[in-house]
């Protein structure tokens, strides 16, 4: 995952409101079909809560990795 | 050498912190060794909060408009005429009549707009409170109401984000007031995977819910109107009947943003604690415009404002400040017509909703008359 070109890093650690998958789908909203956005979360719950969104609007989920005190979750807008 | 402060912005950020930085560098406005000009767009100031209250008539629109020049100290120069162009490079916002204001330190406040058009058929099907006209038109529509399906529907992003609870409890006792409760059903929706983005106000949220009889449905990204069937579309696929709809606008910052080349969608890089615009020391920002990822809400703004007076006031007097923003919100909750809870928190610290009582909201009805001594930087 490390090599994939990230277009667009949402940096919600620390966001208690509107929170990790708010901002996500704002990001989502504003971004052009074939962006990378990579989202940047302190909530565990966004681990779960955000793959879910992302397949549920027909996007793609592409990784999701643990870092030091935070997650980070990567997906790519294809329409 | 004079210090020459710009401040782009009349809403709550820019006129707090103006107000704060007059009183705290009164001695050197009186000495002519500071500066102190606000650009704004409109003369008047308007109490955003105040359109909820609008929309159920318990608050006159007259009742929550104050002239700007009214609020500020005397010493604060003001000028009604938009800036259209902001030239960080050469520390000069150009307004929409040519005229050119050079700045040693800029402070950007210059908010968060609706954009109705961005929801295909928004303005044909649907309301809204977050406008003054607009509020005065839910108003209208319901008085008129005499029963049906209320859906309430969350764009994204979008600034107070308890409004759209707060409105959906007073909802319940408005149709309560007038009778026809039993003839309505209440239909609350909500963009991610609760009923609110704050996860103690959304576990808070859901028994009350299902006491008042409100049905919800979450991850619902509204996509499109389809005002002719009074349809709902979502990102999601699903879609959703009304026959009143009541639905927050996404919001943008304000188009000198973008045209400055200051940020997509026109919020601004902020630095989350010194709330520098990044890469320019001399550049702050406040309230809705920042990109950081908080509550576009006037606590927020006012909060804000008070780093920056503070940071402003100790570089000019003393070369250097320590001032920071911890990331702290305040929010009352209006549950009810006669009930509020309260939330506050901050970067480090969850919120932690209070049980609603009378007090709170009685303290709620009181700063929505005190909020015009916030403005002035008195409370």
């Amino acid at each position: 995952m490390s090599e994939l070109k990230i277009d667009r890093t949402i940096d919600a650690r620390g966001s208690a409101c509107p929170g990790p998958l708010m901002e996500l789908i704002k990001g989502v909203k504003s971004a052009g079909v074939g962006t990378v956005i990579e989202l940047l979360s302190c909530e565990k719950g966004t681990t779960v809560d955000a793959p879910a969104w992302i397949k549920k609007v027909g996007q793609e989920f592409i990784d999701m990795e643990e870092k030091e005190g935070y997650w980070r979750i990567v997906m790519k807008k294809i329409k | 050498m004079t210090k020459r402060i710009v401040i782009v912005g009349g809403g709550t950020g820019g006129t707090v912190t103006a107000n704060l930085l007059a009183r705290n560098l009164y001695r050197q406005l009186i000495d002519g060794k500071v500066v102190i000009n606000m650009i704004t767009d409109k003369p008047d100031h308007v109490y955003q909060p105040g359109f909820l209250y609008i929309a159920f008539d318990k608050i006159r629109p007259d009742e929550i408009v104050r002239k700007q020049r009214e609020l500020l100290d005397p010493h604060i120069n003001l000028f009604v005429d938009p800036a259209v162009r902001i030239d960080r490079d050469n520390n000069v916002v150009i307004t929409k009549s040519g005229k050119e204001h050079h700045y040693d330190y800029l402070v950007i406040a210059t908010g968060s707009k609706v954009v109705p058009e961005e929801i295909p058929g928004f303005r044909e099907g649907a309301h809204h409170f977050y406008e003054m006209e607009a509020a005065k038109k839910l108003r209208d529509a319901l008085r008129k109401f005499e029963g049906g399906r209320i859906v309430v529907t969350v764009g994204v992003p979008h600034k107070c984000p308890v409004a759209p609870l707060e409105f959906t409890f007073m909802l319940h006792d408005y149709l309560k007031e007038r009778d026809i409760l039993d003839k309505t059903e209440i239909y609350y929706t909500y963009p991610i995977n609760r009923l609110h983005a704050l996860e103690p106000v959304a576990n808070w949220a859901v028994p009350r819910f299902e006491q008042k009889g409100i049905k919800y449905e979450t991850l619902f990204n509204m996509e499109e109107i389809d005002a002719r069937n009074k349809v709902v579309r979502t990102m999601e696929g699903t879609e959703l009947s009304y026959d009143l709809l009541v639905a927050i606008p996404p919001h943008k910052g304000a188009p000198v943003i973008q045209e400055s080349g200051m940020g997509s969608d026109g919020w601004v890089t902020t630095d989350r604690k010194l709330l520098r615009n990044a890469g320019y020391d001399n550049v702050y920002v406040v309230g809705d415009t920042t990109d950081l990822p908080i509550s576009k809400a006037g606590s927020t703004a006012h909060f804000q404002s008070d780093v920056v007076a503070e940071r402003l006031t100790s570089e000019i007097l003393e070369g250097e400040s320590s001032s920071e923003y911890d990331g702290k919100v305040v929010c009352f909750v209006e549950t009810g017509f006669d009930e509020a809870t309260y939330v506050w928190f901050n970067y480090k610290t969850p919120p932690k909703p209070t049980p609603p009582s009378r007090m709170l909201h009685w303290m709620k009805l009181g700063y929505n008359r005190l909020y015009w001594l916030s403005a002035k930087g008195v409370l």
